[in-house]
């Protein structure tokens, strides 16, 4: 009796520290915004207990349709990182050995080392008008006028995209890595091409990875805040801009925590529409992540 | 169109930098045979089996499959297969997927694939297991998928890289004895690898001896068992004893061998006037209580028994001989006045100079 309960208090001991943080630090505060939602303002700082802040997103056409815009750029953006990043890490994975693999994976660490904010102003400098890019086009002759880059969805989706890699290249590579050189040689061995070993071998094996880092990319960039707003300007319309505008513009504060709800139940949502259409389980995609 | 061979390799070299990891290899192997390469780790048998099935080339040579060069055919288009020493089973495919893989590769249709493949599978003594996931068999029935899934192909030779290695020793027996009539009911040329000499010497119909890159010798099991080439061969394939001295007076092939301590042994050699090295089996080794049973060896001792290693049929005595430094290996009696004999107990000992393979070291 003595040495379970002693056990008891190591186990929980132990994890108080991870108890504290997730109690503290995420479950309180969305609590305190899930109930700040649903207060509505009925007169200037009279509040009661209401689903408005809900309806107002369904019925007006700007939130909603720049929530679409979101989660649809988003996607975009993860299919893009994915494609991108799947022939790095399958290089990293199988064919970079020692040294060369860890420094590969240090240069694709190295970015973020540097905030985001900092990263991000880095390409502003870049696809600016009075950019580098601008300024080389115009060096070579290939155009007369100044070009600008920024502030359309292009800016926005490659600042994205840029963000995104490292966490789609990680899981990916992990993924790859356990695949058994001599699975992959019994696939050409009997017969199949480099598209059906890849097909049919290398994309299930890595399936889990897959879909681990296109959460957290897909996740990552809905929730995105600076990057849109630097690289895309007025024409950005991200949808965590709103809640800031909610929060910060309008003092509306209930509205703004109904969008915070709102963001995260939506993209959870896709998520796990994602996940029922490829098949795949979050037990075993977190097993691989 | 028949051809005579199966497979040919013409003076193969591969050469790792400066390193030859296989040292001018010829040979050739006949439709419908049991071939296999045996040597020890590191010897270059599984380069040697990567550059057939194409997973590497070679430096120089030729390797030809029913007399065409297969040198800069890629491994997905030549007609060979070839089953791995982790078997390397798609785990994210059924048994049946992992059977029909191959044939779908080559554009048959996924109905057929499947039939083939459920088909092959039957024949393999895995009827109805199309369904199940590969991690869900035993190591066995792993096996025999791997096997499957390279026969439903009807390739002209399958490579088989050490397959039984993982598998424990009863399964091992048991599989040794099952892969010999898969390939005799298929009548399909096996080319298999091995470092463990009696998987070779029980399926093969001929074997090659692999060392350091080379040949040593090729030939059925009972000839490099009985007369083997070389000494390498005589001390890797089987149980031997083995004793070094100095040879002299060769005639008609006899030698007799000084031993250090100044023993003189008849027996069998070319070289004479050098060190060499002697060779008996412990089942050529006669034992006898009086040395009057012994009178027509022409080599003949007395010793004391200092072991019995117990093994079953396989068992054998280790026995402290007069003039030898080594106690000298000889085959337990199974039966007859010494089957029951005990450590301590005075025995004598003889053989025949046939039955001593002597060799320059």
């Amino acid at each position: 009796m003595m040495t379970k309960s002693a056990q008891r208090l190591t186990l929980f001991l132990l994890l108080a520290p991870a108890i504290l943080w997730l109690g503290l630090l995420i479950v309180l505060p969305h609590v305190e915004i899930l109930v700040l939602s649903f207060s509505e303002r009925v007169a200037p700082r009279v509040y009661a207990f209401g689903f408005g802040n809900y309806l107002e997103f369904f019925t007006e056409p700007l939130y909603w349709r720049t929530f679409a815009r979101t989660a649809g750029m988003s996607i975009l953006v993860t299919a893009l990182t994915l494609v991108l990043a799947f022939p790095i890490a399958l290089y990293i994975a199988r064919v970079a050995q020692g040294r060369l693999k860890a420094m590969l994976l240090l240069l694709c660490l190295l970015p973020f080392w540097v905030s985001e904010l900092v990263r991000t102003l880095g390409w502003m400098m870049i696809l600016r008008e009075t950019g580098v890019l601008s300024y080389v086009l115009q060096a070579t002759g290939l155009t007369a006028e100044r070009v600008e880059f920024l502030y359309n969805d292009g800016a926005v989706i490659l600042g994205l995209v840029y963000g995104g890699l490292l966490f789609m290249i990680v899981p990916l590579a992990n993924a790859l890595e356990s695949l058994e050189p001599a699975v992959v040689e019994a696939g050409f061995d009997l017969g199949g091409s480099r598209w059906t070993v890849l097909r049919r071998i290398v994309i299930p094996h890595a399936m889990p990875g897959i879909v681990a880092g296109s959460i957290i990319v897909f996740m990552l960039t809905v929730g995105n805040f600076a990057t849109p707003v630097l690289l895309g300007g007025k024409n950005g319309l991200w949808f965590t801009e709103q809640i800031y505008a909610q929060f910060i513009t309008r003092f509306n504060w209930p509205q703004g925590a109904a969008f915070g709800m709102l963001l995260l139940l939506l993209s959870s949502a896709i998520v796990w529409l994602g996940l029922r259409l490829t098949g795949q389980s979050l037990g075993t995609t977190l097993k691989q992540a | 169109m028949a051809h005579s061979t199966d497979l040919d390799l013409v003076n193969v070299i591969k050469r790792f930098g400066s390193h030859a990891a296989v040292n001018d290899v010829s040979f050739s192997v006949a439709p419908g045979e049991f071939f296999s390469i045996l040597g020890p780790s590191g010897c270059g048998k599984t380069t040697l089996m990567r550059m057939i099935a194409g997973f590497e080339h070679p430096t120089s040579g030729d390797i030809r499959i029913r007399g065409q060069s297969m040198i800069g055919v890629p491994a997905n288009k030549r007609p060979v297969n070839m089953v791995f020493q982790s078997l390397a089973l798609f785990p994210m495919m059924s048994v049946g997927e992992n059977v029909a893989y191959g044939l779908t590769c080559r554009g048959v249709s996924r109905a057929e694939a499947e039939e083939r493949a459920n088909r092959m599978l039957e024949r393999v003594g895995l009827k109805d297991f199309g369904e199940r996931r590969v991690t869900a068999l035993s190591g066995g029935q792993r096996q025999r998928v791997a096997i499957a899934r390279c026969l439903v192909l009807e390739p002209t030779l399958v490579l088989l890289d050490e397959p039984l290695g993982a598998l424990d020793l009863k399964l091992r027996e048991h599989m040794k004895i099952e892969l010999k009539q898969l390939q005799s009911t298929f009548n399909t040329t096996f080319a298999y690898i091995t470092h463990d000499q009696s998987e070779a010497l029980v399926m093969s119909d001929r074997i090659a001896v692999m060392n350091q890159g080379r040949f040593e010798q090729v030939g059925s099991p009972r000839e490099l068992y009985h007369n083997p080439a070389t000494p390498f061969v005589a001390s890797f394939v089987g149980e031997t004893n083995k004793w070094q001295g100095e040879a002299s007076a060769a005639s008609n092939g006899s030698v007799s061998v000084r031993l250090p301590s100044g023993t003189v042994l008849q027996g069998q050699g070319k070289e004479a006037n050098k060190t060499s090295l002697a060779f008996v089996r412990p089942e050529a080794i006669a034992l006898a209580q009086d040395a009057s049973a012994l009178g027509a060896l022409a080599n003949r001792f007395e010793g004391r028994v200092s072991a019995v290693l117990f093994d079953g049929a396989n068992s054998s005595l280790l026995i402290d001989t007069v003039g030898f430094e080594q106690p000298v290996r000889a085959v337990l009696p199974q039966a007859g006045p010494l089957a029951g004999i005990e450590v301590g107990a005075p025995v004598h000992l003889g053989w025949t100079a046939d039955a001593m393979k002597v060799f320059a070291a």
